[in-house]
């Protein structure tokens, strides 16, 4: 099956722009706001997200990382999965409001795993959830806040996030 | 990988992942929070034919932030003590669905006798048997180096060209043997100082080199000098002629250390004889990673519990 681009290079760009000052916008500015973004391509969001709120409200952009492979549901039934880094900023989380980010959210399953080990870190205000594309099928109650872009999708195409950092090209495509 | 047995089996790349993961591991003592629920619901069962604190307590501990279940079963006060074999044992932990088992035996080879007999369907984890390896031991021994030469820019290195010089009663030491193996497949250059009673007559296919001069060793300026335990247990012989010549002659005393590199460390796996192998001044320097050791230990126990335990077979 062949791949088709829904997002490209610039497409990306103005959707976390936009999804920046919804941030803000939602926050009511930007104390005490935190981004973390869940590994591996959340984590390039969510720093790239950290630098737009830099340029809009310098010193806006707390940006950290939140692995959640200790937290998955579905350890036991696939082959054993290296966890990354997590980082989470000198001040905390506590009280704060903490924005995930993740690039595609499918089943929901990564973000639950992910609300879990926030509460094993600390007690945020509120939680919010940032992703590139929602492609829908969720498996949980689980709703994002900000979303790039709506994909409807059947549970057997594949969503491909490409970032420039790791990938070498910039686009989302669908196959 | 189901078992981890020696450190011999451990490639490069597989050595690097699993300190990469205690590195992750550490964090968790870091927060507020020190549980994971990454094991719920596994059991592991700390199997301890021969006395220990700090292994078997490092093992629990890692386990139960994993949230595993642990079981501790000591030959003394067991079934054992009336006679039942290491098969009869391990079939009944098995009755009870052991997922892991942590075993530490005065027999070589026990813990391979365990994962390839077909009595139990469990990991298998080495923790000291007889005289031939203690591979946790030498993991977080490398974590600690690593971490001392490295800082928080660990992730991913070897030890390559770290000269580490081991002293003292090579013959009857595990934690010797597995770390000659881990640290030669991370790239570190290994010298064993030792009475050449206390040498085994293998070491000429060991990845090392070999002297009998501990003061040689030391102008040499290494960069991790490794003290071993003198075990009065095993000392069925007259290895040396009394324990003020083996001090004088290899025992790591003030005066040597203060002729150390700045930034040499000292290690010494525990438990330490003081005024032994090592002097008081020497074990509670600055240079001296024991309690980074012990800490260390909790991290790489998670990591290999982790590793083993975690993910589905296939």
């Amino acid at each position: 099956m062949t791949a088709r681009a829904v997002l490209q290079q610039a497409d990306i760009a103005r959707a976390l722009t936009r999804i920046s000052h919804e941030i803000l916008e939602s926050n009511r500015g930007s104390s005490d706001l935190v981004i973390l973004g869940v590994p591996t391509r959340g984590v390039l969001l969510a720093e790239r997200i950290g630098r737009i709120l830099d340029d809009i409200e310098p010193g806006a952009g707390t940006v950290g990382s939140l692995d959640v492979t200790m937290y998955r549901d579905d350890l036991a039934r696939n082959p054993t999965r290296a966890p990354a880094p997590t980082e989470i900023p000198a001040g905390g989380i506590d009280g704060k409001t903490v924005v995930l980010v993740d690039d595609v959210l499918y089943s929901g399953r990564t973000i639950r795993a992910a609300l879990d080990a926030l509460s094993d870190l600390g007690r945020p205000r509120a939680v919010r959830l940032a992703v590139l594309v929602d492609r829908g099928h969720r498996e949980l109650p689980i709703r994002a806040d900000f979303v790039g872009k709506n994909l409807p999708t059947s549970a057997d195409e594949r969503i491909n996030v490409r970032l420039v950092e790791l990938d070498g090209s910039e686009e989302v495509t669908i196959q | 990988m189901r078992h981890l047995l020696s450190t011999a089996d451990l490639s490069r790349d597989a050595a690097i992942t699993m300190l990469d993961l205690a590195e992750d591991m550490a964090d968790v003592a870091t927060r507020e929070v020190k549980k994971l629920p990454t094991l719920r619901g596994r059991t592991v069962v700390n199997l301890f034919f021969e006395d220990s604190t700090r292994t078997r307590v490092s093992f629990e501990l890692a386990a139960k932030r994993l949230s595993a279940d642990v079981i501790n079963f000591s030959a003394k006060g067991s079934s054992v003590s009336k006679g039942e074999s290491l098969k009869d044992t391990a079939q009944t932990l098995a009755a009870m669905g052991a997922d892991g088992v942590v075993i530490r035996h005065s027999a070589s080879g026990a813990p391979r006798v365990l994962a390839e007999s077909g009595w139990i369907d469990a990991g298998v984890v080495n923790a000291g048997d007889g005289t031939h390896e203690h591979p946790t031991q030498a993991l977080l021994d490398a974590f600690t180096m690593r971490r001392r030469l490295h800082g928080n820019a660990s992730r991913g290195k070897g030890l390559d060209g770290v000269r580490v010089v081991i002293v003292g009663d090579i013959l009857h030491s595990r934690v010797a043997r597995s770390n000659v193996w881990l640290l030669a497949t991370l790239g570190a250059e290994v010298s064993l100082v030792a009475p050449a009673t206390l040498l085994p007559v293998s070491t000429s296919e060991w990845p090392v080199t070999v002297g009998y001069d501990l003061d040689a060793a030391i102008a040499d300026a290494p960069d991790v000098v490794m003290m071993l335990r003198i075990q009065a247990e095993r000392m069925n012989a007259a290895f040396f002629p009394s324990a003020r010549e083996y001090s004088r002659e290899w025992g790591l005393d003030d005066e040597r250390v203060a002729r150390l590199p700045a930034d040499t460390m000292v290690m010494h796996p525990g438990p330490m004889n003081r005024g032994l192998e090592i002097s008081a001044g020497a074990a509670d320097s600055p240079r001296s990673t024991v309690l980074e050791q012990v800490a260390n230990g909790v991290s790489i126990r998670m990591a290999v519990l982790y590793h083993l335990l975690s993910g589905s077979d296939s």
